[in-house]
């Protein structure tokens, strides 16, 4: 036994040098990390901030310049252009100057005072569709408030009917509270994953494999001696990003940490065996590299990082169940955000030991016997 | 540019090495059945993936509707959202039952009609309760907007009811005032389905990744195992070699963008309103610049781990996150787009919008085409530069 983990222990120090005794293994392994964090919890927002929009106001009415106030007072918008004519629309909104465009007809003033209807036209660039409908359902409630006053001023009730909304884990519903906790899992994986699949290569193509086969070393051992490193590594890259998570963006962890790394330690098992598993396939780096890559995007596609699980259609939620992502994510979520302990997340810590226990003897029995 | 007397003979040279260097190329990269995995089969996976499975439109949002008060009003209020594609509503008995479906997120969002609620409506107070899972921002804002929609057309249709019955009829007869209402058109995307802005992002996913990661090692390991060296004692010039190692991963690239074109024309219906040959020869000059990324990754690392781990790091998730393939860039801090507009992919991904969705914009066809030239011309001078110095 005490042999066993001497052996072990010799062969994880091996492993860990290989790959930190080079400085620039080390700058591309810890530095990149904290980098694409900070870089991308700034552009994970669905937020509107800054949207350009040129006004077409043929009214010229105290009015319409009160509802244009409003538009300009919710703080989302910024004004870039006022056009004369409608045949100015057209170019501004091509030329992406402009986001959308807000026209207003020559008789919006008197079309009110008469108790019609006075409609406001906005053409959006829908070349963006996401932002355009948040945009558009911005103007909508903008709209709606504009009525509501003019409607008290005139002495109307006051609405009868109001909404309270309260929103649990994530008050203000900031996409960077989803997205941050999940990067945390994504991150570390994406690197983790390739390190592992070009462990094995590496040796396959430089001939050492041969030399490590006879030792007496078994091939379960060599496993776990080239599983352990990286787990530590993808370890340390997650706590990188939970660090930037929790102490740069001030998001709150409502879990524990114990809990949060059982379910990290569990999902890295997953991944270094699927990462084995490819370099025990694969004779070169080069093919390492791109088996990871055709195997680590549809898993990151399917895993409801930027789109959610629940939206996908049936088949692709059932594909979604032997990728670990999709359960790491879920996981790292609910632990950070709703606090929960592992009586709440076993059922995602299962599908990823179940991986791993799939692919880490794979990898073990395909050690010895692709050997050609 | 030849100072040797023999200028003619080595220009015809140059011809029959990069043949020759170019007919090896081809031979190796058919040999290794996971040059055309990533060339092809990447590409393919993720169009079937996005077309059929990404999708950023909430249907169907689940929500418990948990109703103390089970008037007619208060059935009346709800009536609207219970008709909506948008929510598949499930009716709970107690507030309790709601709170649990939701921490097993077995439903996005919580609507609570309390038990005063006609009472208080009729006094001018209704209240109705939404909880929202913020589990997922994006969806419960959605879910949100929904509602208030729903409940605003109801105030719209009971004032109006209102106003038959008298109460407020005197007054709107003292002083009739109009409403505003708000007509949205969305250009270039009618129907605002995600698919249509989704699928050219999901062409310069491919091109960058199937760019980078084709060429990110083919340099790097003939270093490692020496072979370069090899290569450098015969008559065989750097840009020679650099050139055969393009052309038939060009080539290999160019049929992925191809099968991107095809899907998503036939497959998805995305039109096609600018002209296809700018569209292709953006493409061309894209599919350069990230066999460039590649490339010069390769030739100035010169070891496989490190270029694979900085072709995964640049390639994926800047192209991603960064472009404004799913985050729009006017709405980061400035800092942050100025990084974004500094991606050739964010410059390409315009490209491919405007081309397939607005038409032959020219000025952002010119702007983004030259930017996509100087960035080919760089990366691939670059990758040119690092592999002379080391013959030396």
């Amino acid at each position: 036994m005490i042999d066993l983990l001497l052996r072990l222990r010799a062969l994880i120090a091996k492993e860990l040098l290989s790959v930190l005794k080079d400085p620039s293994s080390r700058v591309i392994l810890f530095l990149p990390v904290l980098l694409q964090s900070l870089l991308f919890g700034y552009v994970a927002t669905y937020d509107l901030a800054n949207v350009p929009y040129a006004v077409l106001d043929l009214s010229r009415s105290p009015t319409s310049a009160a509802l244009l106030a409003k538009l300009d007072g919710t703080g989302f918008f910024r004004r870039v252009a006022t056009l004369q004519s409608q045949a100015e629309i057209a170019p501004v909104i091509d030329l992406q100057q402009a986001l959308m465009v807000v026209q207003i007809g020559p008789r919006f003033e008197q079309q009110l005072l008469a108790g019609e209807t006075a409609p406001v036209q906005l053409i959006l660039d829908a070349r963006n569709s996401t932002t355009a409908a948040t945009a558009a359902a911005t103007l909508g409630s903008v709209v709606d408030t504009f009525n509501q006053d003019q409607w008290l001023q005139r002495g109307g009730a006051a609405p009868a009917l109001a909404l309270q909304t309260r929103a649990w884990f994530n008050p203000n519903l900031e996409t960077r509270w989803n997205f941050m906790p999940a990067l945390i899992a994504t991150l570390s994986m994406l690197q983790t994953l390739l390190l592992c699949a070009l462990s094995v290569a590496r040796e396959r193509e430089q001939g050492t494999f041969d030399q490590l086969l006879v030792t007496p070393l078994s091939p379960m051992e060599i496993m776990a001696g080239k599983a352990i490193p990286p787990m530590l590594i993808g370890l340390v890259q997650s706590t990188l990003v939970l660090l930037v998570t929790r102490f740069w963006f001030q998001i709150p962890m409502a879990g524990s940490l114990a809990t949060l790394y059982i379910g990290l330690a569990a999902f890295m098992l997953a991944g270094v065996g699927i990462g084995l598993s490819i370099s025990a396939l694969s004779a070169t780096m080069q093919q390492a590299e791109r088996y990871t890559f055709v195997i680590l995007l549809p898993m990151m596609m399917l895993s409801g990082l930027s789109t959610p699980v629940a939206a996908m259609p049936r088949a692709l939620q059932i594909a979604t169940l032997v990728n670990p992502v999709r359960f790491g994510i879920d996981l790292v979520r609910r632990v950070y955000l709703e606090g929960v302990g592992l009586a709440t997340v076993w059922p995602d810590i299962v599908p990823m030991l179940l991986v791993a226990a799939v692919t880490l003897p794979t990898a073990a029995w395909l050690f010895r016997h692709r050997l050609t | 540019m030849s100072a040797s007397p023999c200028g003619g003979a080595s220009s015809s040279g140059f011809w029959a090495r990069l043949l020759a260097l170019t007919r090896k190329e081809f031979r190796q990269l058919l040999r290794d059945r996971s040059s055309l995995t990533i060339g092809i089969a990447l590409p393919a996976l993720l169009i079937l993936l996005f077309g059929y499975g990404i999708s950023l439109d909430v249907n169907h949002a689940r929500v418990a509707v948990v109703m103390e008060d089970a008037s007619p009003t208060a059935v009346d209020v709800l009536y609207g959202l219970r008709l909506s594609r948008y929510f598949t509503p499930l009716t709970v008995r107690s507030m309790h039952e709601a709170q649990s479906l939701m921490a097993a997120h077995e439903v996005d969002a919580i609507l609570r009609v309390p038990s005063d609620f006609t009472s208080t409506l009729s006094a001018g107070q209704g209240r109705l309760q939404l909880i929202l899972l913020g589990a997922d921002a994006a969806t419960a804002r959605v879910i949100e907007a929904y509602v208030n929609a729903a409940l605003a057309q109801w105030s719209l249709v009971n004032n109006d009811r209102e106003a038959g019955r008298g109460a407020v009829a005197a007054l709107a007869a003292a002083a009739p005032y109009g409403r505003v209402a708000l007509e949205s058109r969305m250009w270039f995307n009618a129907a605002n389905t995600s698919t249509w802005y989704l699928v050219p992002g999901l062409i310069v996913l491919i091109m960058t990744l199937t760019g980078a990661f084709l060429t990110s090692l083919v340099v790097a390991r003939e270093w490692e195992r020496g072979t370069l060296e090899a290569l450098f004692v015969t008559p065989v010039r750097p840009t020679e070699i650099l050139l055969a190692k393009l052309i038939p991963y060009f080539a290999v690239g160019m049929v992925g963008f191809a099968m991107c074109l095809l899907a998503a024309r036939f497959l998805f219906g995305v039109p096609f309103v600018g002209s296809l040959w700018l569209l292709v020869a953006s493409s061309v000059l894209y599919m350069l610049v990230s066999l460039g990324v590649g490339l010069l990754i390769s030739s100035a690392t010169k070891n496989q781990f490190i270029a694979s781990q900085m072709a995964l790091l640049t390639g994926f998730l800047p192209a991603m996150m960064l472009s404004g393939m799913l985050f729009d860039l006017n709405n980061v801090p400035p800092a942050v787009r100025f990084i974004g507009l500094a991606l050739p992919a964010t410059h390409y991904l315009d490209l491919v919008k405007t081309l397939m969705l607005a038409g032959d914009v020219w000025p952002i066809v010119l702007k983004d085409g030259s930017i996509l030239v100087a960035y080919a011309a760089v990366l691939l001078a670059a990758a040119r530069m690092v592999t002379r110095k080391r013959i030396a």
